[in-house]
């Protein structure tokens, strides 16, 4: 044996005998990183594309997107009435006490009523919706994926794409805007019995000073933005569902991913549609 | 213009039974990332006839069912439906075709939201509006005496056993009367006498409607049981074709391990 030493001679520890250990460096994980998100955005729009024809061409899905509309609209009413409610509550008395020590008082529903329909309404509907509304739909077609009901549906002749997808997203964009709706009602129904508990406050009174001044373009676009927000929640979930990999884990990520994701871009889109309305309508 | 391939099999049906494939493969490969799965698969069935593919678990057979029906895209080859080459047409080109064909996945995948009632009733919802709801009810009725499961129509596919379910799946793929039938697996899974009794349920039905059926399965005796023709398919390729007595005096020592096994 040579007196090079072990390590110049090449001799592995036992360890290492027959493998190479296989540590990822900075930059091959970055550069994963870095192709997995434009693979992500490239899948998500072929899957947007796919669904846009699918969506225009005939025949249509009306009895599923009548089941859609119910399961997005109708049943998450109830828990976004709450969300509106409770936020109302808290908005009125948060504004109550700000106001106070500005002397502003009587600027009260004026705050009240902007703060609900252009700010908070129609953003914690969207994230209520999400979490609800984009987790079923993650969940449920992720489910059908790795148990081959979709595969089934497309060897039926019947293109998943139609049936699963495009009436899962028109059924969001519809029902967005009316949810902020009743989310603004309940707001404003309970941040003025919030206010009227503590000083008389007639419900005439607190509308006519609420929408004084206000136009259509004042309220209008901020509750129709949250079409936009039922395309986001719509379209991410079907897309983490449909293409799901990997049993109940691949599941369970697509539902997560779906609530996350379509979280975080509801969020961003807001602060981009913000600005639109801001240009646009003021 | 025709290749050699497609003459040589138009030739032999023609001249064996006077029939044009329902189905034909050609030269078909399919990778899985660094897996090659299928390395040019050459088959066809004809009308009436019953092609059992059988080989070991992971050699690419439920894959050539799913080429087949259009659901993966081959990397390479053709897959021809009554002489039109599927290969390369859109989802919704594929429609029509999808129509004429039945597919029994190996899990018998049903819709489970819907009872079984409403399984079977789901392609004729879709494609027969033209027949009215009671028609459409009685035909669904139909079906499910013939695969056994009368007694079934209400219930979800989660309260009845795995082999019911098969039984459900195949009233499903026959909703629609269709010329070319794929079972993947029909009896994976199953004890002796439900593989049995699907075993000649399959039977009956193809002597009934004499559809092109391609059965994969890794059990011998099912396909022995069912089947016209056997293929067997090794690393990618089919190594042996024929029937049972034809493939029992093959020297290839693969389908001797094989029929030694099984």
């Amino acid at each position: 044996m040579s007196d090079r030493g072990i390590a110049a001679q090449g001799f592995k520890p036992p360890l290492l005998q027959g493998q190479e250990l296989d540590v990822p460096s900075f930059a091959g994980t970055a550069k994963g990183l870095f192709t997995g998100f434009f693979e992500w955005f490239g899948s998500l729009g072929f899957f947007s594309w796919q669904v846009l024809k699918a969506g225009v061409t005939p025949p249509y899905e009306w009895r599923e997107l009548i089941r859609q509309l119910d399961e997005v609209g109708s049943k998450s009413l109830p828990l976004v009435a709450l969300a509106g409610a409770a936020i109302g509550v808290v908005i009125s008395l948060e504004a109550r006490y700000s106001l106070s020590r500005f002397g502003a008082k009587s600027m009260f529903p004026a705050t009240l009523v902007y703060s609900v329909i252009q700010v908070m309404g129609p953003i914690m509907t969207g994230l209520v919706v999400s979490g609800r509304v984009g987790a079923g739909i993650g969940a449920e077609l992720a489910s059908m994926k790795v148990t081959e009901q979709i595969d089934a549906i497309e060897a039926s002749a019947i293109n998943p794409y139609r049936l699963l997808a495009a009436t899962r997203i028109l059924a969001c964009i519809l029902m967005l805007p009316l949810l902020t709706l009743a989310a603004d009602v309940c707001a404003l129904l309970t941040g003025w019995f919030a206010q009227a508990m503590v000083e008389p406050l007639s419900f005439h009174q607190f509308i006519e000073s609420g929408f004084s001044g206000a136009t259509f373009n004042a309220f209008l676009p901020p509750t129709f933005k949250t079409a936009v927000y039922g395309l986001i929640i719509g379209l991410i979930a079907c897309f983490q569902g449909m293409r799901t990999s990997g049993g109940a884990a691949g599941v369970g990520r697509a539902a997560t991913n779906s609530v996350v994701l379509g979280s975080l871009f509801l969020i961003l889109a807001d602060v981009v549609l913000v600005k639109f309305i801001l240009a646009f309508f003021h | 213009m025709a290749t050699a391939y497609d003459n040589a099999i138009k030739q032999e049906d023609v001249e064996r039974s006077g029939r044009v494939p329902f189905v034909a493969v050609q030269n078909l490969h399919k990778t899985f990332g660094r897996h090659k799965v299928l390395d040019g698969i050459n088959l066809h069935v004809s009308r009436g006839e019953t092609l059992a593919v059988l080989g070991r678990s992971g050699t690419g057979k439920s894959v050539l069912l799913r080429l087949i029906i259009g659901i993966e895209k081959p990397d390479a080859g053709s897959v021809c439906i009554h002489g039109q080459n599927i290969s390369g047409l859109a989802l919704d080109q594929m429609g029509e075709i999808r129509k004429k064909m039945g597919f029994l996945f190996q899990h018998a995948a049903l819709y489970d939201s819907l009872t079984v009632a409403e399984n079977v009733a789901f392609p004729l919802e879709h494609h027969r509006r033209d027949i009215a709801q009671s028609e459409r009810a009685d035909r669904v009725r139909q079906l499910l005496a013939e695969v056994g499961m009368s007694g079934a129509l209400d219930k979800m596919p989660s309260d009845i056993s795995g082999g019911m379910q098969k039984r459900v799946g195949l009233a499903r793929a026959l909703a629609l009367e269709p010329e070319i039938l794929l079972l993947d697996e029909p009896t994976a899974g199953l004890d002796p006498i439900s593989s049995g009794e699907i075993d000649e349920l399959i039977l009956t039905l193809q002597r009934e409607r004499q559809m092109a059926s391609i059965i994969v399965t890794h059990d011998l005796h099912s396909a022995r049981a069912i089947a016209s023709r056997l293929a067997l398919l090794n690393e990618g390729n089919v190594v042996a074709e024929g029937t049972f007595d034809e493939l029992q005096q093959s020297d290839i020592m693969f389908v001797k391990d094989f029929l030694k096994q099984s």
